[in-house]
């Protein structure tokens, strides 16, 4: 709460400092008729100062925040007497760290605590008014620096406007890494823990196997889960889904996007391409019971009126629906592409007495090519990559089969079984949905860099 | 020839044009009128504006003669639309066979627009409205029943901006005689690419990689692959949009020759911006102003003695 409010204190110094600033650059040649002189217009001042006010403290309140906790837990655990911490287990300690810091802040425990804790939990308290107090002291240090700083450099000559922008360009750097940081952090999170799944079933049993049980005994006696972790059958699966998915939404995709691109009316394509992109806006989880209720129950009793045996969660089903979820991406990219291939062409192509038809057979089609298919790849690697649709609509049985009839299961739907409820995670089950993870990372990953290398190449080709 | 400096008034700068334009004609053709000195044409074109000068003299009657005792194509009253925008007013134009014409006058002024009646390129334009008669070789191609097919076939077209297909040589100039059917067999198509690459001037410089990619051709031959598309189909009218405008001066050269080789076989109907381009390669020139045609005549006529004075202030450079 207290570092709340300083952050709003922090900011208002900030609005401050560059007001200061720009009157101080305006004041430092005398007057508003001479700023000609300065080397920067006086905003510039007036946000370097605020910049040389505001980052550092933000900076520091940031660590402050961040670090502060552990700290003082630490210091706090350090002043506890020996025989208290001595023999505690890692989990024992993290519960008498937190019992700490409940009854420091005020919370009610469900059982009496000991005069130890209640001893440590005191001087939990007063390290925290100690460290509150120096963070605004020191806040309130690093602002004034700040602000005596810009006030001491601004002269004529300084080059505020190129120190603001190089400032600027560090923040924006800054934020460009968070977001790299992240990426990296999350794909190594995934491959650690692939790592120790690993460590229990050989890798070559994971990609190579043909059974999927991943059921292990938690005791000796029990039958009937010996666990397998053989991920074919979940791949093929994965594969038959989303080729069934393309198989849909290529053609109907691509063949709309000519439609729109190339024959539609302007009145059509207004209304059109709102609802295409409609489509695309439905959460998937919509899809998904309507893949479940709807479309496989239909499907099933289709089946049974010929005579065939249709699954109550077909692949077909869910292939279809997540085919009709893709439409609108393939539509959107294609029609992208169509309409980039320059006019001149389609004018050299009519002027030369082809149709349209020949003109888009053996003209437009041809040169979108690569991007079309730089634009099918992306939605192979989103069909890959779905879930909601088939965790509702698709099965568990992780069969190996490529019967569209059939019941199959996928990479994402298991790792969602795999996750969902309590876990241990230190069996070779729940790794395992790290390692699902990590290869269909690693697939919708190689397929990406496919697919935008194509389309990048497709760019250059008009230049 | 004397022109009031320094005056802000329009009604002087006219009768300044007036006086001009009275002279003008009866000058000889060694000494164009024009003042030399660049403060007096900056003058000039301050005052002569467009509009000043057609205030003065109607340009809803077209100067010259409009008929061609040869005519290929014939055009009467002629008027294009885009939604509201009157782009072509009433045009009346002969082309003769076996000639060149020219089309010159300021950007807007239309030409382009009925350049593209000609073969009717402007039906891929949503918003264009044409109404008149266009007759080739006497069948009217105005009928909307009529197919676009075999008329676009018979009529080719050059465009401003080289336009290969990005295909190969010998599939940009294959793809006309493929989709009108005009070969039997390879043997047929081979020798067809050959004379049209040939007749374009630029079989010497492929014909050793007819596989490579038309749009890996410099600009000049890029544009003489566009004309040796065109002419693949044996069209009998070719039209050109300023064919030569995105090129340099070497390679403009060498198609305006072309131009010249072409007529014996052709007609062709050249747009252009470049006047000396205009009375180097065309027979018959026609000046389009604001949708207007304004004067029609032979080139040397046009150039030389104009008779409307928005085409004799346009030549000698003072507005466009």
């Amino acid at each position: 709460m207290s570092s709340t409010l300083l952050f709003f204190i922090v900011l208002a110094a900030m609005a401050l400092a560059y007001y200061i600033g720009r009157q101080r650059a305006i004041g430092v040649v005398g007057g508003v008729s001479q700023i000609n002189r300065l080397h920067s217009l006086p905003s510039y001042y007036g946000y370097y100062a605020a910049l040389l006010v505001g980052l550092p403290a933000m900076l520091l309140l940031l660590l402050w925040v961040g670090l502060q906790g552990q700290i003082l837990t630490a210091l706090t655990l350090a002043e506890l007497p020996p025989e208290v911490t001595a023999d505690l287990s890692e989990g024992q300690l993290s519960l008498l760290t937190s019992d700490i810091r409940n009854l420091a802040s005020g919370n009610l425990m469900g059982r009496d605590p000991s005069p130890a804790v209640e001893a440590a939990a005191a001087r939990f308290q007063q390290l925290q008014q100690i460290a509150t107090l120096s963070l605004w002291a020191l806040t309130g240090a690093v602002v004034l620096a700040g602000m005596a700083w810009a006030w001491q450099h601004t002269k004529p000559s300084f080059r505020a406007r190129n120190r603001v922008e190089s400032i600027l360009m560090l923040v924006m750097i800054l934020f460009s890494l968070i977001a790299i940081l992240t990426t990296l952090g999350i794909v190594l999170s995934v491959l650690f823990e692939s790592i120790r799944f690993f460590q229990m079933v050989p890798w070559t049993e994971f990609l190579f196997g043909t059974r999927w049980s991943p059921q292990i005994a938690l005791r000796a006696e029990q039958v009937g889960a010996s666990g397998a972790f053989g991920a074919i059958p979940l791949f093929t699966g994965t594969l038959l889904i989303s080729f069934i998915a393309m198989l849909l939404a290529v053609p109907v995709g691509l063949l709309s996007a000519v439609y729109l691109a190339e024959y539609a009316p302007r009145k059509v394509r207004a209304w059109a391409k709102p609802v295409l992109e409609i489509l695309a806006g439905i959460p998937t989880v919509v899809y998904g019971f309507f893949a479940a209720l709807t479309v496989a129950p239909f499907f099933r009793d289709l089946g049974q009126s010929v005579g065939l045996d249709v699954a109550s969660e077909s692949a077909l089903a869910a292939g279809l629906v997540m085919g009709i979820m893709i439409v609108p991406f393939v539509s959107s990219l294609s029609e992208d592409v169509i309409n980039a291939v320059p006019q001149s062409l389609r004018d050299g192509s009519y002027a030369l007495g082809a149709t349209q038809s020949e003109t888009i057979r053996r003209i437009i089609f041809p040169a979108a090519l690569p991007g079309i298919v730089g634009g099918v790849l992306l939605a192979v690697s989103r069909a890959i990559g779905e879930t909601m649709i088939v965790v509702m609509a698709a099965g568990l049985a992780a069969n190996l089969t490529a019967n569209p009839l059939a019941s199959v299961t996928t990479v994402t739907v298991q790792i969602v079984t795999l996750l969902t409820g309590d876990q241990e995670f230190d069996s070779a089950k729940t790794l395992a949905a790290f390692a699902l993870g990590l290869t269909l990372f690693v697939v919708t990953l190689v397929l990406n860099v496919i697919a935008l290398h194509i389309v990048r190449k497709y760019r250059e080709q008009y230049d | 020839m004397q022109t009031k400096q320094g005056t802000n008034y329009p009604h002087e700068a006219l009768n300044a044009v007036a006086t001009m334009a009275a002279i003008a004609p009866h000058q000889p053709a060694s000494e164009p009128p024009m003042n030399t000195t660049a403060e007096a044409i900056a003058e000039k074109r301050r005052h002569l504006t467009a509009d000043s000068l057609s205030q003065d003299q109607s340009t809803s009657t077209t100067v010259g003669e409009i008929t061609s005792p040869n005519p290929c194509m014939v055009c009467r009253d002629v008027n294009v639309w885009y939604a509201d925008n009157h782009a072509i007013k009433n045009v009346s134009l002969d082309i003769g066979r076996n000639e060149v014409i020219s089309m010159i006058g300021p950007s807007g002024c239309g030409k382009s627009t009925f350049l593209r009646c000609l073969n009717r390129m402007n039906d891929t334009i949503p918003v264009a409205r044409v109404t008149g008669s266009i007759k080739l070789e006497g069948e009217e191609i105005q009928d909307r029943g009529i197919d676009v097919v075999p008329l676009r076939a018979r009529v080719g077209m050059v465009f401003q901006k080289p336009n290969p297909f990005p295909k190969s040589i010998y599939e940009n100039i294959a793809y006309g005689p493929r989709i009108h059917g005009l070969t039997n067999n390879r043997a047929e198509l081979d020798e067809l690419v050959e004379t049209s690459l040939q007749r374009a001037g630029l079989w010497n410089e492929v014909k050793d990689r007819l596989d490579a990619a038309g749009t890996g051709l410099s600009g000049g031959q890029q544009q003489r692959l566009c004309i040796a598309r065109a002419i693949s189909v044996s069209p009998e009218v070719i039209l050109m949009d300023e064919p030569a405008s995105a090129l340099d001066p070497i390679a403009t050269a060498v198609i305006e020759e072309l131009i010249d080789e072409l007529r014996e076989q052709y007609t062709i109907a050249i747009v252009t911006h470049s006047m000396q381009q205009a009375a180097r390669v065309s027979q018959r020139t026609a000046y389009f102003h604001l949708g207007d045609l304004v004067e029609v005549g032979t080139t040397d006529d046009i150039f030389n003695r104009p008779q409307h004075k928005l085409t004799e202030a346009y030549i000698t450079g003072r507005f466009g």
